[in-house]
């Protein structure tokens, strides 16, 4: 089994950053501790089973033992030894990663993204960059990110298993998660916990870039994409898929969904969403997936960005 | 290892038991009174949920109007003591049984209904009160939590005077016997429970409301 | 609501539609044999309306493998489904969706609970040396509770759509903002009314338990089984009340606009999580403790030795009870409820990693200087110990918050639970079934077949669930309908898929064995058809008679039949009869449940004047109940010497 974990580039298992390292840490420690006991229990099993079956020549018989104080406090105490020695590093890990991870970066300070889940995207914010971004983030590697997880509708969670564990996104509640990641590259994200039917598809792609090249990304966005209105984030509030996008602007302007979890139902309202029943005649086979209508003046640049930036983003898609 | 404890040959002795009161003589009705008792803890794991979502919930009152805006203590204290009261008279109904004083105990019942009767009087009053000041069920989750707390003792006490009434009969076509005595003893056991339960709400609804905004 | 007709019945799904078919062939084929051999009042004085705990146990297996039937099939499209990156199969994800929400609910329970309560109905009064439970009529309201309920549960899919928010339907994805249509009140009244009949039950058994056991039977000579029964019946009744208020709520919630898990008007999601796990921990142990009890009759028996450690047995079982009610945030330490919280919730976890040791321990230490017999039943508990093992020490791994993060929501998880519902709770049902199937009906299972479905079944358990490990540690999510080639995902699970079909035909085999074994086998004549050390092998014939004892044998030791039959003392060698007193027969429970039925189907479509027929009736039949003189009959001590004389000649006949 552990040349299988080995041999396997699990996702978890090769993290590329300082927060997934430790739970790989913890969990490898955690795997030895219990291989150790299942071979225990294994190679017992056996041999009981093999001496004892009932054949010619069996021997040792004792139809009346009812138990041994010994033996009982043994395998009591052995557990609760056991138990402890997992519970410390364990304890320990659980308080380091609510912790800000090392910065190598010449920002210090942990970059600052609002993940929100809406069914069923991803709508990122950039607050001190004042960008937004949908179904992808662009993040500085080796730069301590600090996620503001929340959800516009139901309850989601943020995972990136490459960059460390998840947490969930709730409507009406503000969550923290730190991630980092060590090497630059692509790493795949999405959402881990059921939120309905487009759950499947609710991914989407964290790219670790070059410091640099982030700070350029920025600048670019703030004065190239199309600046974010409330008309249309309110699109993005109606179920469905939609690909990426990226504004300038943020929907914090003007609201945090971690403070009004009713945002999401009455945006779909004044976009006249009406929820189907899922069996109707007239209900859609497949979730749709949504052309957002980008109401604004600088809409040929936003076509001319998104080319762009998909460029870019093969580029960086060699991980 | 083993732990051979001693049993009471007593528990082990076959019923019907002279000696014993008349609610516990059959072997059926020894065994329903245990098993109310066991229901009886059920239900106060019931009730402590309903209680834990009702604190959960105590200041999501979502801009709605708030129960210290509507909260009549007066009207609450006259609901609890009604409420105590008919406890305390469907203990003398159970004593008057134990006596084998079956009028007297049916008089004893019959005045438990009608003081349960008017706590439910007052509830319902109550209720339909704080609807027409637009706190329903639906309101916010504080009203949500506030009304199916009350409600849920309240059906139990309806459920209990209905129970009443059904004894009061039984008493009245078949007599006093083990059978009728069992029941009563029972649904006085479910009666003192719901009082206390209301001890509890009285505590932790309203007077709590007076200390905390 | 007022559905179109064409949202009332299901249409356009090929599925759903051959189900559709499935039922109304089946039930045609059932009203006609009925018919046709003139069995409608055998079955309603036999079954329907029985009291008799052996005959509503049957009832109970059987309705939990018709249910286990339904959610296997569940199981069995969603592997199909899964089985290779972007399969077509079931179309689109709504269908999948709704599929695993009843897999894991039917699963859970209609399946594993009534399972286990069926066979503590066959079993417990005997071990105890009772004649029944301690109230048979609430005993059989209990079953056509769980009936009805699941009645009402399944004939979703075919009217109104499934529930589709997961067994756990957490809020605010099962609310009416974002699941539609009236899924998810099926969800909520169907378990509602089965809950009922569970709480019943744990009542039922801890007073069975508690008051009637037969003289000399101190607690702590209690059988295994009926001691995790006892705590198991504990764990019921302060659990099932939680998950009655959370249904409530969110039906309150969906029905009349309350806000309790809502995400207007000040609702709180999160507290639907904590509830549902409130009582959702404690029932993992209510499907695995009884399982705990069978194995260990079970392999004391056919290791022919007393039970390792029977004391620290029973209090680790009392352990792991307590400790069952400070768990139930590992399951969503993900919520951030800040590293104090968690590191208290993963100690208190792990810490039941301690008794439950303690108990694999001693059923190995049973096995030393016993001489094993491997009859099905054994191979079953034998194969429960490596397996269950590797469930339970990746509940230890899953334990560990830190790491937890990485493995929530995966298939790391989906894997781990079924390594302990399936080598637990299921090899348990399993194990229980055929080792006390000569006690229901009188004939031992075919031991050869019974081989083949138990390696069948545990090696395609494996193949089906070992990859899962893998695919969870590789990121790959639960309850996703699909998955793209380039995640890498195909190869295991295509295997586990190829495991859940072994699986499926284990279980086909299982069902075949019992038809074959009822055909060919040889009846069994006495009562003990295995060398059994407890007292419900003391009966005077395999099949008990109505009465379990014509005399309640006095208890002795530990394992009461086996001191017995060591001391060559015959439980059945009565002197003097005695007068018996049984209870009577009584339709008025399961007229209650289709009442309980109606109104429950009225409230899932908003149809008030139907729910209010319902519980019209439901008080009827209590107030039918109350007037009623229900004192039972006496079976005079004449007549069970002749059934006992009878039972004696039929033996002396089968061995001469």
């Amino acid at each position: 089994m552990v040349m299988l974990l080995g041999g396997c580039n699990l996702r978890v298992l090769d993290p590329q950053g300082t927060v997934g390292e430790q739970q790989r840490d913890l969990i490898i420690l955690s795997i030895i501790f219990m291989l150790i006991i299942v071979l225990v229990v294994f190679i017992l099993l056996t041999y009981f089973l093999v001496k004892y079956r009932e054949r010619e020549g069996h021997r040792g018989y004792d139809p009346d033992i009812d138990g041994s104080v010994k033996l009982e406090v043994v395998w009591t105490v052995v557990p609760i030894i056991i138990v402890t020695i997992l519970s410390v590093p364990t304890v320990y890990t659980i308080f380091n990663i609510e912790e800000v991870p090392e910065a190598n970066t010449e920002e210090e300070e942990p970059l600052v993204i609002h993940a929100t889940s809406a069914n069923w995207k991803w709508i990122f914010s950039y607050p001190e960059e004042d960008i937004e971004t949908v179904n992808y983030i662009n993040i500085p590697a080796e730069r301590p990110v600090l996620f503001r997880l929340t959800s516009a509708d139901s309850m989601a969670s943020f995972w990136v298993p490459q960059l460390g564990g998840q947490r969930y996104n709730m409507a009406g509640m503000q969550t923290e998660l730190y991630l980092q990641a060590g090497e630059e590259g692509t790493y795949y994200g999405r959402n881990a916990n059921f939120t309905g039917e487009g759950f499947a598809e609710m991914r989407f792609d964290v790219n670790a870039i070059d410091e640099t090249e982030f700070n350029e990304w920025v600048t670019d966005v703030q004065e190239e994409a199309p600046q974010l209105t409330q008309e249309t984030y309110d699109q993005f509030m109606v179920p469905g898929h939609v690909e990426e996008y990226t504004f300038s602007g943020t929907h914090l302007e003007w609201v945090d969904h971690a403070l009004d979890p009713e945002y999401a139902l009455e945006a779909r309202a004044r976009q006249g969403y009406e929820p189907i029943h899922p069996h109707a005649s007239e209900a859609p086979d497949d979730v749709p997936t949504w052309d957002i209508d980008v109401d604004t003046d600088v809409t040929e640049r936003q076509e001319s960005y998104i080319e762009e930036n998909q460029e870019s983003d093969s580029h960086h898609h060699h991980h | 290892m083993r732990m051979d404890n001693k049993i009471d040959p007593k528990e082990l002795e076959d019923f019907p038991d002279e000696e014993r009161p008349l609610e516990y003589q059959t072997e059926t009705g020894s065994l329903n009174i245990f098993g109310f008792w066991m229901f009886l803890g059920a239900e106060i794991v019931l009730f402590s949920a309903l209680f834990g979502t009702y604190f959960v919930l105590i200041f999501r009152t979502d801009s709605s109007v708030l129960p210290t805006e509507l909260f009549d203590m007066g009207l609450v204290l006259a609901m609890t003591f009604t409420l105590l009261t008919s406890s305390f008279t469907s203990g003398l109904a159970i004593n008057e049984m134990r006596l084998g004083n079956a009028r007297r105990m049916m008089i004893w019942i019959g005045i438990t209904l009608v003081l349960g009767l008017g706590f439910l009087g007052m509830e319902i009053y109550e209720f339909v009160e704080f609807a027409s000041e637009g706190a329903t069920l639906a309101t916010s989750a504080f009203w949500s939590a506030f009304f199916l707390l009350l409600g849920t003792h309240g059906v139990h006490v309806a459920m209990g005077v209905a129970w009443f009434i059904i004894i009061l009969i039984q008493i009245k076509m078949r007599g006093l016997n083990p059978v009728t005595a069992n029941k009563t003893f029972i649904a006085s056991l479910y009666w003192h429970f719901l009082d206390v339960i209301w001890i509890f709400i009285f505590t932790g609804v309203y007077l709590l409301r007076l200390v905390i905004a | 609501m007022d559905p179109a007709w064409d949202e009332f019945i299901i249409t356009g799904e090929p599925f759903i539609l051959a189900g559709q078919i499935a039922i109304l062939v089946t039930t045609i084929g059932i009203i006609f044999i009925l018919t046709y051999f003139k069995k409608w009042k055998w079955l309603w004085n036999e079954w329907i309306t029985t009291p008799d705990h052996r005959k509503i146990g049957i009832m109970y297996i059987i309705a939990s493998l018709l249910m286990m039937i339904r959610a296997g099939v569940d199981a069995m499209m969603m592997r199909t489904q899964l089985a290779a990156p972007n399969m077509p199969f079931l179309g689109e994800a709504q269908h999948y969706n709704e599929i695993f929400t009843t897999h894991g609910t039917i699963m859970i329970i209609f399946v594993a609970t009534p399972f286990l309560i069926g066979l503590m109905n066959v079993a417990v009064p005997l071990q105890i040396g009772a004649r029944d439970v301690a109230f048979p009529f609430v005993n059989n309201l209990s079953f056509w509770t769980f009936f009805w309920g699941a009645m009402l549960f399944n004939i979703s899919f075919v009217i109104g759509g499934a529930p589709d928010a997961g067994w756990s339907a957490y809020m605010p994805l099962a609310s009416n903002d974002l699941s539609m249509g009236p899924g998810q009140n099926f969800y909520l009244l169907g378990l509602q009314i089965s809950g009922i009949g569970t709480l019943a039950t744990g009542i039922n058994l801890v007073t069975t338990i508690i008051k009637m056991r037969a003289k000399g039977m101190t607690l702590m000579r209690m059988p295994m089984f009926t001691w995790t029964t006892l705590i198991t019946s504990l764990i019921i009744i302060g659990s099932f009340p939680i998950l009655t208020v959370a249904l409530a709520m969110q039906t309150f919630d969906r029905l009349w606009d309350a806000a309790f898990f809502t995400l207007q008007d000040g609702g709180m999601p999160m507290m639907w999580v904590n509830l549902f796990w409130l009582w959702g921990h404690p029932e993992v142990y209510i499907v695995i403790l009884p399982a705990f009890g069978i194995f260990s009759e079970i392999i004391t028996t056919f290791a022919r030795k007393r039970l390792f450690g029977y004391t620290s047995m029973v209090f680790a079982i009392a352990a792991i009870s307590g400790l069952s009610f400070l768990v139930w945030v590992h399951h969503f330490f993900t919520m951030g409820a800040g590293p104090m919280v968690n590191s208290f919730f993963s100690i208190s976890t792990m810490a039941i990693a301690v008794p439950t040791g303690v108990k694999i321990f001693n059923w190995l230490a049973t096995l030393h200087r016993g001489r094993i017999r491997f009859n099905v039943p054994m191979v079953w508990a034998l194969g429960f110990i490596p397996n269950f093992t590797i469930g339970g020490v990746t509940g230890v791994m899953l334990a560990m918050a830190a790491a937890d993060y990485q493995y929530h929501n995966t298939y790391f998880l989906v894997s781990h639970f079924h390594y302990v519902l399936i080598a637990g709770t299921i090899f348990g049902c399993f194990a229980g079934t055929i080792y006390w199937w000569p006690k229901m009906f009188g004939v031992k299972l075919n031991e050869r077949l019974g081989h083949w479905v138990f390696w069948l079944f545990m090696i395609g358990f494996n193949v089906t669930f070992f990859p899962q490990y893998f695919l969870g540690l590789d990121g790959m999510p639960r309850r996703i309908y699909t998955y793209f080639p380039e995640d890498g995902w195909f190869s295991l699970n295509f295997l586990s898929t190829v495991g859940a079909y072994m699986m499926g035909f284990a279980f086909v085999l299982l069902v075949y064995n019992m038809y074959y074994s009822y055909r060919y086998e040889k009846r069994e004549t006495s009562g003990d058809a295995w060398g059994g050390r407890t007292l419900e092998w003391a009966t005077s014939s395999a099949i008990p008679p109505h009465y379990n004892f014509a005399q309640i044998p006095e208890v002795k030791d530990q394992d009461a039949f086996w001191q017995m039959k060591q001391e060559g003392v015959d439980p059945n060698g009565v002197e003097e009869y005695q007068d018996v007193h049984m209870p009577n027969h009584s339709g008025n429970p399961f007229v209650m449940c289709v009442f309980m039925f109606i109104g429950g189907f009225g409230l899932v479509f908003h149809w008030w004047t139907i729910g209010i027929i319902g519980a019209l009736g439901i008080f009827a039949c209590m107030i039918q109940r109350s007037f009623s003189r229900d004192d039972g009959h006496i079976v005079s001590a004449e007549e069970v010497r002749k059934e006992e004389a009878e039972i004696r000649e039929g033996q002396a006949n089968e061995n001469g």
